[in-house]
């Protein structure tokens, strides 16, 4: 293939196109109708041509391999290198992103308040997203991590719903307690190890007893970013206020981030303190499970109850990864990004009602199954994977990351396993109250079914949440090269340990 | 390419054909492509059937592609052939195919015809993937796969309340036992390194005597994996705990409960200890669980059917009964009677469904028996057929002489129980005596249906039977049933049609001769040759129980038909007498033990409780108290101090802040890279 810095124009396509938005404003004067359009069509272009060529690194990639591919490293500032790469857990994560963005976009187009502001964002955001993930130098990637906070802050402020500024400050604050920590974490590795390079300091051996601290300090970032219980309070809060896109990339692709930081960097920087830790990560994995799904139950808005949903489908996240082992870092993987489909869907299925009806309320819906036959049998699809039904994506990366902490610990495994009963519980009761029955509310007496745009949002999803639980190893196979490197570095310091 | 494949994925792109394409197709397309699908599958399960047993066909086994494989958790979409996955094929697509047939009458007035053969031969589809598994993982598959197309199928009629919470309560239940199964692969592939059945079995019998630690206190880990695995079975065949969906699953449409809730789901529990067997044959206090559980079962739902009125009840807490025979004949290790008796209760119990099915169709969807009364003569053949099957149940028959389906089966499943008491296997003894007091109930409560049904005076009031409708759509045609007036005391029923009388008399076939003719191959002599190591046979000196085992359920099952006589048929009233005198003794029984009183008050109550709890008190008051909240009011009283630098946003702060930290990052970062402290 053609040599060329495809990472780089992966990540700074967006934002070229949000540039080109910015200028093009500046042009224009005056809203008006036409010009909305524009952006809209611009953005959708740009974030497919970020799509295609997130795809012409995944033909290019060698999934076999377990080391960084398209690696470009240049000297920047302070010693700081510009140092980009991906593997396959990365790169996954990438185009998890890509292929979401441009389904956003579209999901986006009812948007009427400031719409080129609101592009804007989007495709910053999705640099920044892309960035995290293709760092492969410390203080690149903290920059990028942090970035991403400032773009979705503003979208939920901005766009969001009546408490919008609550939610975004509660947001803004528990991210930035974790931030600060993992700053002064990063400060003290790089005057310990002398590098930034993430790669070297994977390779470093830091002091058993300094790296307790690191690992608390980058815990405290990538907990609230999961979210763990107890700093998850922020999510159901950004959610209920975040336009609908928003609230997709949020749970699709932001709280991956924390995973990604305990795979990059807790458990191959901080291995010893990892297995310190695993019994405080599995009990808050546990408890995240059994507590958001008994609060997600007892919810009486949509989007609240699919937000502590992913409080608890995070746990299974965790457990897998401190698990350790090749089930559990794989389903844990694997959940992430079966995750990013099922409730970006879920998400987007609750924005289909909400642009409809404005409205986010159980209780105002009912007997959509009448009216909306097909919504109906998308939102059922949807709701039963995140029941974790196998033969969709939400089942292996679930069974995965129990078969992983059970051979660590088997009574972590049955807590978590608790999840499956209570999903069932809180999804089909949703599902009940929204779209079964009969219409009741004289005011859903006209909704209207899916329409073209929502059809073309939603076909991908579907599509992929059956191949990848049916046909898992599309995406294991990607990933276990990496996984396998990381779960190898990681056991061979357990095995060692006490 | 090997045709086996077909068996399970034609129903599966018939489900999806009839699914997506409805609108395009129309109802009779999809009701045809559905039931043709299955009557593929049918013909080439026969096929499979005859081959295995008669023309020296091979078990064999034939794999797809990787379903998941992460570090030897390994499993392969594959279609597993050997006598017990064949036994299975062969009943589940009979039935469903026999099923779908009724349905295209019993269905005629429904306006979502085409989502309801969907649904049903999405249901075959998973069963048969269930059944043709070759590892844990795709029999997990298959198994939730059967537990949500029953969901679905419960709640078809989705403007039904009741209905909608009897699929929620099904499925949930259901996956408290699944909770119990995945654990169960958890620890099966944590000891065994392996979910292959074939691998696991092999590695459980070369170290029996493994233990898993469960932090401090160990147990044998095939004791371990055996009872988890059962626990799943309890779900999914609704055993005493958890049986409690099974009844409300009634709420369904009626040829769903023969095919799902009565011939084949419920099964699937017995069908996984059976597959099982090399497992729980080395596990004697798991195998003692499977005994005790399944004969409480036998007893317990003989119990409450005796005090049901609603018709389709009776017949379900019969097949929770039945259930029990087969779970307490493979836990006492007569895994072949275990899977005798699903088979022929597969026909027997589908009849009566179905026939049930014809009289409510025939009413106008009454099921309250109470209203029932001198439907035979209006319906001749459906009566001639609910007789033959409950002939079937009851296990009608003369020791060395000739019976009726059940005969065979069910009286093997006693006599097994019986030796196992003897033989002081765990449960053997009580399985025996709650598997001959089951057996008086049985025929106690079978010949109420009949006789509160079929004889007797009209009590029900004609038109007013739409009332009763047990759906909204499927309001029958008026002056469809005026002309059947003028037989003195005859309900004014009409007789169903072929399409649904035919399906009927295949299973009574089914339900007289499937004992008598396959006996000598699932229990007797060519037992060994059949099976072909499918599963556990045990081999040891074959004792002749004493006589009176033999024709102690003869006995309890003609006085079962007298006291039933003596009370529905010739004293009219004398029920509900007898119902009145024993009033708390009734109550206890009509209200099924108060499981779903207690059910509700401790995990329904229960966990809306917690989670009231967690959300209101956790969230709420103590983690956001404690955290923003309560940094926000702090930060509210600062900002009284700091007004004049006040600009209203929010998030200019926050990128104030955020500038700041990284500012500061690259300062300490630029020291750190020259070397020295700042």
């Amino acid at each position: 293939m053609i040599d060329a810095p495809w990472l780089s124009i992966l990540i700074f396509l967006p934002a070229a196109g949000a540039a080109l938005l910015v200028a093009s404003r500046s042009g224009l004067s005056g809203a008006n109708p036409g010009f909305d359009r524009g952006v809209k069509i611009m953005s959708l272009v740009v974030t497919i041509a970020t799509f295609i060529i997130s795809l012409i690194v995944l033909a290019g990639f060698d999934p076999s391999s377990a080391g960084y591919q398209f690696i470009e490293r240049t000297p920047w500032a302070f010693g700081v290198d510009y140092h980009l790469g991906v593997d396959g857990l990365s790169l996954a994560l990438i185009v998890l992103t890509t292929a979401l963005m441009p389904l956003c976009i579209l999901a986006s187009w009812t948007i009427e308040k400031q719409v080129a502001s609101y592009m804007t964002l989007f495709l910053l955001l999705e640099t920044l997203m892309i960035g995290v993930f293709a760092a492969l130098d410390l203080v690149v990637f903290y920059i990028f991590f942090e970035g991403g906070l400032i773009p979705m802050f503003i979208l939920i402020g901005v766009w969001g719903g009546a408490r919008r500024v609550y939610a975004a400050f509660k947001f803004f604050l528990y991210t930035l307690l974790g931030s600060v920590l993992m700053l002064v974490a990063i400060v003290a590795m790089i005057l310990i190890a002398g590098t930034t390079s993430i790669p070297d300091l994977a390779a470093y051996s830091f002091d058993p007893a300094v790296q307790l601290w690191l690992w608390l300090a980058f815990f405290a970032s990538f907990a609230v970013k999961m979210p763990m219980w107890p700093v998850h309070t922020w999510l159901p809060d950004a959610h209920v206020e975040a336009p609908t896109a928003a609230s997709v990339i949020l749970a699709a692709i932001l709280l991956k981030m924390g995973g990604y930081g305990f795979l990059r960097f807790s458990l191959p920087m901080f291995p010893d303190a990892s297995v310190y830790f695993t019994p405080l990560v599995f009990a808050l994995s546990v408890v995240a499970i059994v507590y958001a799904s008994l609060v997600a139950f007892r919810q009486t808005d949509i989007k609240k109850l699919i937000a502590y949903s992913s409080v608890a489908h995070m746990g299974f996240v965790t457990m897998g990864i401190f698990a350790g082992n090749a089930q559990g870092v794989q389903g844990a993987i694997f959940q992430m990004i079966s995750h990013g489909v099922i409730s970006a869907a879920l998400f987007l299925c609750v924005g289909v009602v909400y642009d409809r009806m404005h409205t986010r309320e159980i209780a105002f819906y009912g007997g959509l199954v009448n009216r909306m036959p097909v919504y109906a049998a998308v939102f059922m699809l949807f709701t039963l994977g995140n029941v974790g039904l196998p033969g969709l994506s939400g089942f292996p990366g679930e069974i995965l990351t129990m078969v992983g902490a059970f051979s660590v610990n088997a009574w972590v495994a049955a807590g978590a396993c608790l999840g499956m009963i209570l999903s069932a519980v809180y999804g089909l009761t949703l599902y009940r109250k929204v779209a079964f029955g009969v219409i009741e509310n004289p005011k859903l007496a006209a909704i209207t079914d899916l329409n073209g745009r929502e059809w073309v949002i939603f076909t991908p999803l579907i599509i992929a949440a059956l191949v990848l639980g049916l046909a898992p190893g599309v995406a294991l196979d990607f990933t276990r090269a990496s996984s396998d490197a990381i779960v190898a570095g990681y056991q061979a310091v357990r095995g060692a340990a006490p | 390419m090997p045709y086996e494949p077909i068996i399970v994925l034609a129903p599966l792109a018939a489900a999806f054909i009839a699914g997506l394409f409805q609108k395009q197709i129309g109802d009779r397309a999809a009701m045809a492509i559905t039931t043709g699908s299955v009557a593929i599958a049918f013909m080439l399960s026969l096929y499979v059937f005859a081959e295995l047993t008669w023309f020296g066909g091979a078990p064999r086994l034939i794999e797809l592609f990787p379903f998941i494989d992460v570090g030897g958790f390994t499993s392969t979409w594959s279609v597993r052939i050997d006598t017990l996955s064949a036994v299975m094929l062969v009943v589940v697509t009979s039935v469903s195919f026999l099923v779908h047939l009724y349905s295209v009458g019993y269905m005629a007035e429904d306006p979502h015809r085409a989502r309801f053969f969907a649904y049903l031969s999405f249901f075959t589809f998973s069963m048969l993937a269930l059944v043709t598994a070759n590892d844990f993982l795709q029999m997990f598959f298959g198994w939730e796969g059967v537990g949500v197309a029953s969901y679905l199928l419960i709640g078809f009629w989705f403007d039904k309340r009741s209905a909608n919470d009897a699929a929620i309560k099904a499925f949930v239940t259901n996956r408290v036992g699944d909770f119990g199964f995945a654990l169960g692969i958890m620890a099966a592939f944590f000891c065994y390194g392996s979910i292959r059945f074939d691998d696991v079995f092999h590695a459980a019998a070369q170290s029996p005597g493994m233990m898993i630690g469960l932090d401090g206190f160990q147990v044998r880990a095939v004791e371990a994996i055996s009872v988890l695995l059962f626990i799943g079975a309890m779900g999914k065949s609704a055993q005493f705990f958890l049986h409690v969906w099974l009844p409300d699953a009634m709420e369904g449409p009626t040829p769903v409960s023969a095919l799902i809730h009565a011939a084949t789901m419920v099964t699937a529990g017995v069908f996984m200890v059976c597959r099982c067997s090399e497992l729980f044959e080395l596990a004697p206090y798991a195998a003692g669980m499977v005994t005790i559980i399944g004969a409480v079962t036998a007893f317990f739902a003989a119990t409450v059917g005796m005090a049901q009125n609603d018709i389709k009840r009776v017949v379900a807490y019969s097949t929770c009964s039945q259930l029990g025979y087969m779970f307490f004949a493979a836990g006492v290790g007569a895994y072949g009677v275990a899977m005798f008796h699903l088979f022929t209760h597969a026909f027997f119990k589908a009849l009566l469904f179905l026939g049930a099915g014809s009289v409510i169709h025939g009413l106008h969807h009454e099921q309250d028996m109470r209203n029932m009364g001198g439907v035979r003569k209006p319906m001749p053949t459906t009566y001639a057929m609910m007789v033959i099957g409950t002939l079937a149940l009851i296990g009608f028959g003369v020791p060395g002489v000739f019976g009726f389906a059940g005969f065979y089966s069910k009286d093997a499943a006693i006599e097994a129980a019986y030796a196992a008491g003897e033989a002081g296997r765990i449960g053997g003894e009580l399985a025996f005596w709650a598997g001959v007091i089951a057996a008086l109930l049985t025929s106690f409560y079978s010949w109420r249906l009949i006789f509160m049904t079929f004889e007797g005076e009209y009590r029900g009031t004609a038109h007013d039977a739409h009332a009763h409708d047990d759906h909204a759509h499927a309001a029958a045609p008026a002056g469809h049933h005026a002309d059947h007036h003028d037989a003195e005391g005859a309900a004014p029923a009409h007789e169903s049609p072929w399409v649904m009388l035919a399906p009927l008399l295949v299973l009574a076939t089914g339900a007289v001769f499937a004992g008598f003719a396959f006996a000598p191959y699932f229990i007797g002599e060519s037992a060994d040759t059949f099976w072909r190591g499918a599963l556990h046979i045990a081999h040891g000196e074959h004792h002749h129980p004493p006589a009176w085992v033999v024709w102690a359920p003869l006995a309890v099952t003609v006085l079962g038909f007298v006291l039933a006589v003596f009370i529905y048929l010739l004293n009219q009233g004398l029920g509900a007498r007898i119902a009145a005198a024993t009033k708390p003794l009734h109550a206890f029984l009509a209200h099924k033990w108060y499981f779903d009183e207690l059910y509700d008050a401790v995990f329904v109550k229960g966990a809306r409780a917690l989670g009231d709890l967690f959300w209101k008190g956790g969230d709420q008051r103590v983690i956001d108290g404690l955290g923003p909240d309560g940094v926000s009011a702090a930060a509210r009283f600062s900002s009284r101090q700091l007004r004049r630098a006040q600009t209203g946003y929010v998030y200019h702060y926050g990128f104030l802040m955020l500038v700041a930290a990284i500012g500061f990052g690259g300062y300490a970062i630029w020291v750190g890279m020259q070397g020295g402290a700042p």
